[in-house]
């Protein structure tokens, strides 16, 4: 059986780890490689690398950093933040990066999308969304969740599914941080309305949101940032703790 | 016996011999020379045809759509000089899918290697499968100290179906052929080079045959 999917996210600035990094064995806790191999060590099933900055000068570092990764670790990885052409996901890709991530780039030209499936396939597609509750309505939020714009959390990510997109990672910016669980009603709205696999971001605080966005949100794949770099949630015992629910994970 | 596997696949300065991945413009390429380094073993790019008739061993990787990596290797020639190589030959995903006869993907003609048609997952499942799965019902030296049920990584939205060349099956809505076999023509539908340290060991395997 295909498995649900453990996903530790790296915000990466300059080609180094930005966010709080406390994991006691690393010589260099801000270096994205030796994070990620740990990462693949301990059972990781993937990797997502976020470039926070994003800025055309600090393209170059990202793209050795990617080259480095690919390089050092056997486990597949997503590279997201500031990607809007052709050009720089073909870049991404040569250098050895499995898929790419686009978020606002595609809502403010959604053919990207459709470019990106025909020229390198829909596997290395993911389309993320950051969306929040305005009146009961989800709607999506560009740049990192802080411009809202009137479109559909539903309605978008459909239109990204036919256009070609071979994953969505959607992070609700209402759970995002608050570590008060998935947003599974909104995730499970979107696996039943899908048929591409659903990457469940923002709200991880314990293991029992983990077997809840798995059950409930019918998540293919969970993705966190601080419970797995402060090592409150070590993946081991989490992917125990699934497996014991009946979840199928890779153990 | 690692250190014999390197030197016997070190390629020679003239860059005949050696490990060479079949470069026809067909997607993530770096991921499976890098795994083959981490192995210490050196993977040459080529779409020479001489260089690749005078290989070891080959890689015939492939990401992206069945008929445009079709059409590259036709316009290559490549078409023609795969089936009839005789050494070792290992597909990777898309590569071994176009080993086969025909895929649904953009209705293409595959290179008849194995004996089966590749068709579209159903909608019964989400497609594409994205992520870890079992390989089972293993049958070829390539799986030699690989337990049944191992976990690779897989990411298709196509499948081989069945044949007498089935080396290891999957199950994702239905079971299918995940690895294939005939004579010196291996197919992975993983990513043996992105499947942890058990990914690593199909690859030692392939470079021990």
């Amino acid at each position: 059986m295909l498995t649900k999917r453990i996903i530790p996210c790296l915000d990466i600035k300059n080609g180094r780890t930005v966010k709080g990094v406390n994991f006691v064995d690393l010589r260099d806790a801000g270096d994205p490689v030796e994070l990620a191999k740990q990462y693949a060590e301990v059972g990781a099933d993937e990797l997502v690398f976020l470039d926070i900055a994003a800025t055309l000068e600090g393209r170059g570092t990202t793209l050795d950093m990617v080259l480095r990764v690919a390089e050092q670790v056997n486990i597949p990885f997503t590279v997201g933040g500031g990607i809007s052409s052709v050009e720089h996901v073909d870049a991404l890709l040569q250098c050895g990066a499995d898929k790419v991530s686009v978020n606002s780039s595609a809502v403010k030209r959604p053919e990207l999308v459709n470019e990106l499936a025909d020229k390198f396939g829909s596997q290395c597609v993911v389309v993320a969304i950051d969306a929040k509750q305005i009146d009961g309505h989800w709607k999506v939020h560009l740049a990192g969740g802080s411009i809202p714009t009137d479109i559909d959390l539903f309605e978008w990510a459909k239109e990204v599914e036919q256009r070609g997109a071979g994953e969505i990672l959607f992070t609700s910016m209402d759970h995002d941080g608050t570590k008060a669980g998935f947003a599974n009603k909104a995730l499970a709205k979107l696996s039943a309305q899908l048929n591409i696999p659903i990457i469940a971001s923002g709200g991880a605080g314990n293991v029992q949101h983990f077997i809840d966005t798995f059950k409930e949100g019918k998540s293919d794949a969970a993705l966190a940032a601080s419970v797995f770099h402060f090592g409150e949630i070590p993946i081991p015992e989490l992917k125990k703790e699934l497996e014991a629910h009946n979840i199928e994970v890779r153990i | 016996m690692k250190k014999e596997i390197n030197k016997s696949l070190n390629a020679p300065p003239s860059g005949a011999g050696g490990l060479i991945i079949i470069d026809y413009g067909a997607g993530n390429i770096k991921s499976i020379q890098f795994a083959f380094k981490r192995l210490g073993v050196e993977a040459i790019l080529s779409k020479d045809p001489e260089e690749i008739k005078s290989a070891d061993k080959l890689i015939f990787p492939g990401v992206g759509e069945a008929s445009s990596a079709m059409k590259m290797l036709r316009e290559s020639g490549l078409d023609t000089l795969i089936p009839n190589l005789k050494q070792p030959v290992l597909g990777i995903c898309l590569g071994m899918q176009l080993m086969c006869n025909t895929t649904e993907e953009g209705n293409t003609k595959g290179l008849g290697i194995f004996d089966t048609d590749v068709v579209r997952f159903a909608n019964d499942v989400k497609v594409p499968q994205m992520g870890w799965n079992v390989i089972k019902d293993l049958k070829s030296n390539l799986f030699k100290g690989i337990k049944e049920n191992e976990y690779m990584y897989l990411v298709h939205s196509y499948y081989a179906k069945h044949c007498k060349a089935t080396v290891a099956t999957t199950d994702y809505g239905v079971n299918y052929a995940s690895a294939l076999q005939q004579d010196n023509f291996y197919g992975v539908q993983f990513h043996p080079e992105k499947s942890s340290t058990a990914g690593a060991r199909i690859l030692e395997n392939f470079l021990a045959l």
